[in-house]
């Protein structure tokens, strides 16, 4: 363990902090300041992480390689005492930590960079709509939870960022919120991903009762022996033979993370909430929904791959799915019309290839094709974006055409693009993708039903190319089909979103240049770079092994998939370039057009069995809130209540005031005989008067000696 | 020669004349001079004892007794007076308002 000080390292912190800062300046006084300001806040703080996590990213290069980890513990977060686990109650914590390591350093790398480059371009796009300062405040704090995601040194902090990256898709999407589509579009992202989250929390907790911890690793800490990483207990479990390698409990904590997985990125069966997140603004399709947000199951998968590779079943599931994913998704996006839905399914597919390398267990594969793929994804999108803005709004690959030389600056980056996804040597697709392709075809030399998965992802990559070719041709080449009041003011976006666009233009060119070296037969430097964090910790002897193949194979390898694109490719042209009315006829298969236009109908089934079935126990529960709760319950309570103070009325208008009346009246009726001397008529007090006088007088006359003894 | 008794019989005429003539009569004016005739027959009573007894505090009584009539006299007719506007009546036994 070598002791390590560098400025960089010592302010890790300072990664996700220039984000919330800005972000929490933006939310509490954005409104009132100008926008020069928000620029300057949220795309300076943006670009100050940036230059902290290449820093950083440096600072982590220039170690001895076996020593690549760096952990810095801000202060104990949670604290809640022991918990029982297998064997024992252990004392658990979780910090407020970050882990640096190749793998996270790669992801704030694309996170800060693309974040960076989509922050420039979204002043630009954003720069005529309302909402400017709530937009990019949004976005900074999306960007402080996805740092706080990737950076994470334990799996709870981990799904603080995972929660809080949620939050700030479902902000952003919903930024129209006017818009019906748009909430409800934000609405499905947040509650589709609530059910991967319950897995993934039900893993998290399934991790702390096994482990007793939820911190991933001990290394890079001064003392690790205080210090219990995910990693090592399970080393040491295992060693003690008190977990099974492939046994159930590794097999349920791996499928239950892998639930949470799907949810984030948008695999079979939880993909439905990303094609609709289009609806948000096309910078957020790009930073969230291509770039980012999506990765955040392929790393975690990534980061977890130590419990991965001893639960072999979990494995080959997260490998089915993600074949599964990639060739349904871009079966889906063949016949859509709208440019970003298709992106958006072209995201998954891409998504899918990566879960299918994380199962063959290429996970270096799967973080390289996550990076190159963030890049060039987040570049499509943003083209979209930039032709949107051009066609004032315009969305419909319909109502495009011919674009290529009017908006120059968007159109050749979409190219690059266009032909890194589809897998074209030597741009960085085709690098990523066939080292996933090689690996899944090395696996099926020992175990035949990977050659299955292998021909999957072939066919998607031919799939890929057409669809991509198609939205190409359609969009930039041809005839225009630009509507003729949108067709005058065509023009092309300003600076601040074609550099962007050419930035990561260039990347897409070189970004899979880092795997050259397979070409002679060695290992990818990129690999080599994340090896330390994907040995696992199982021995050898069990390790999945990945065949070597002759140069001539490998050679044969990478012909058949860029041949398989070139097809595609060559059939788009045909289709859609060279004999436009060819692909009306092809549409005009009604029933499999269709059926893609709907999307398998998967919207329609979830809406029949779980959404619809869900709202009748809605409905169900609001009978019971109506009639019992609101019926027997309260109304029930009223009536009786009601009741009771009828009695109590009358108790105390009969019995406690009859008491005080019948005071009143006794006192009455006893003084009455009394009452009738005052007649109120003078005369008659005139007569008592004089009664009383002849009283006294008659009593004076008998007592007259008295009276005149007196007088003497 | 006329004796004490003479006058103690006038006074005690007066008075009884006075009285009765209190409680039967209706009119309310009837009433006050009866109330005039009962003062008088004090004022008898007062000046006859004070010639008997030759002190003079008994004919400073009459005279403040006289004054005191005219007095009440007057507050009593404009009481009457009063009271004939709201009620457009003098008669006794209709001023039954003084009781309870």
């Amino acid at each position: 363990m070598v002791a390590t000080t560098s400025y960089f390292f010592d302010h890790l912190w300072l990664i996700p902090l220039f984000p919330l800062i800005s972000a929490v300046l933006m939310l509490l006084i954005g409104r009132v300041v100008p926008k020069g300001a928000v620029n300057f806040f949220c795309v300076g703080s943006v670009f100050l992480s940036f230059v902290h996590a290449a820093g950083a990213a440096l600072a982590l290069l220039t170690l001895d390689p076996a020593h690549r980890v760096f952990q810095q513990i801000l202060f104990e977060w949670v604290t809640p005492g022991p918990i029982p686990a297998v064997g024992g109650p252990v004392p658990f914590i979780a910090d407020w930590g970050y882990l640096l390591d190749p793998l996270s350093c790669v992801m704030i790398l694309v996170v800060t960079g693309a974040g960076f480059l989509i922050h420039v371009y979204s002043i630009g796009y954003m720069s005529r709509e309302g909402g400017y300062y709530r937009f990019f405040g949004y976005l900074n704090l999306f960007m402080f939870s996805m740092l706080t995601l990737v950076l994470a040194n334990n799996l709870l902090l981990l799904f603080v960022g995972w929660e809080g990256v949620g939050l700030g898709s479902y902000l952003l999407i919903g930024f129209y919120f006017l818009k019906k589509s748009a909430s409800d579009a934000g609405k499905k992202a947040f509650l589709v991903n609530r059910v991967g989250d319950i897995g993934f929390l039900l893993g998290i907790f399934f991790i702390a009762a096994t482990f007793g911890t939820v911190r991933f690793t001990s290394q890079g800490l001064g003392d690790p022996v205080a210090f219990a990483g995910i990693n090592e207990t399970l080393a040491a479990m295992l060693n003690q033979g008190r977990l099974l390698i492939g046994g159930p409990v590794l097999t349920a904590i791996a499928l239950l993370l892998f639930v949470g997985a799907t949810g984030k990125s948008a695999q079979l069966p939880l993909y439905v909430w990303l094609p609709d997140t289009t609806e948000g603004p096309t910078p957020v399709s790009a930073l969230i929904h291509a770039a980012t947000m999506v990765t955040a199951g392929v790393y975690m998968v990534a980061r977890m791959n130590a419990i991965y590779q001893v639960a072999p079943i979990a494995m080959d599931i997260i490998a089915l799915v993600g074949a599964l994913t990639a060739i349904f998704a871009a079966s889906m996006a063949l016949a859509h019309t709208d440019i970003k839905k298709v992106l958006a399914y072209a995201t998954v597919s891409q998504l899918g290839y990566m879960f299918l390398a994380l199962g063959v267990g290429a996970f270096s594969a799967g973080v390289f094709h996550l990076m190159t793929y963030a890049l060039v994804t987040a570049l499509l999108f943003l083209g979209a974006g930039s032709v949107i803005h051009a066609l004032s709004g315009e969305q419909d690959l319909r109502k495009m055409g011919g674009l290529w030389n009017t908006v120059p600056a968007t159109s050749r980056p979409f190219l690059i693009a266009t032909l890194a996804i589809a897998g074209m040597p030597p741009l960085a697709g085709f690098f990523s993708k066939d080292e996933i392709l090689g690996h899944a075809f090395s696996r099926s030399a020992s175990i035949d039903r990977y050659l299955f998965l292998w021909l999957v992802g072939v066919i998607t990559a031919g799939l890929t190319a057409f669809y991509m070719f198609r939205l190409l041709f359609l969009a930039f080449f041809g005839l225009s089909r630009v509507s003729p009041a949108v067709e005058h003011h065509i023009h092309e976006s300003p600076k601040t979103m074609t550099v962007p666009l050419m930035i990561l233009a260039a990347f897409s060119i070189v970004g899979g240049w880092f795997a050259l070296p397979t070409l002679w037969g060695s290992k990818s430097s990129f690999e080599e770079f994340l090896e330390p964090v994907m040995t696992g910790v199982i021995p050898e002897t069990v390790a999945v092994k990945f065949a070597h193949h002759t140069l001539l194979i490998e050679g044969l390898l990478v012909g058949i998939s860029v041949g398989v694109a070139g097809l595609g490719i060559w059939l788009a042209y045909i289709l859609y370039l060279k004999h436009p009315q060819l692909h009306s006829k092809v549409a005009s298969w009604p029933r499999l057009h269709n059926v893609l236009i709907h999307k398998y109908y998967v919207d329609e089934i979830y809406d029949a069995v779980f959404v619809n079935r869900i709202k009748d126990l809605s409905i169900a529960f609001g009978l019971f809130d109506a009639k019992v709760i609101d019926g027997l319950g309260v109304n029930g309570a009223t009536w009786f209540a009601r009741g009771l103070s009828r009695v109590s009325i009358w108790w105390d208008k009969w019995v406690v005031d009859g008491l005080v009346n019948l005071v009143g009246k006794l006192t009455r009726s006893l003084s009455h005989p009394i009452r009738m001397f005052q007649t109120g008529v003078f005369s008659s007090y005139g007569v008592f008067i004089l009664i009383g006088l002849a009283i006294l007088l008659a009593y004076y006359g008998l007592h007259m000696q008295v009276l005149v003894r007196g007088l003497r | 020669m006329m004796s004490p008794a003479h006058y103690l019989f006038l006074s005690l005429a007066l008075f009884l004349i006075g009285c009765i003539g209190v409680v039967t009569r209706r009119n309310v004016i009837v009433v006050l001079m009866s109330i005039e005739l009962i003062l008088n027959a004090v004022n008898i009573n007062l000046v006859l004892f004070s010639r008997i007894f030759g002190d003079v505090a008994g004919q400073v009584f009459a005279l403040f007794i006289i004054a005191d009539a005219a007095a009440e006299a007057t507050v009593g007719l404009g009481i009457i007076i009063a009271f004939f506007r709201n009620r457009e009546t003098v008669e006794a036994d209709e001023m039954d308002l003084l009781k309870w």
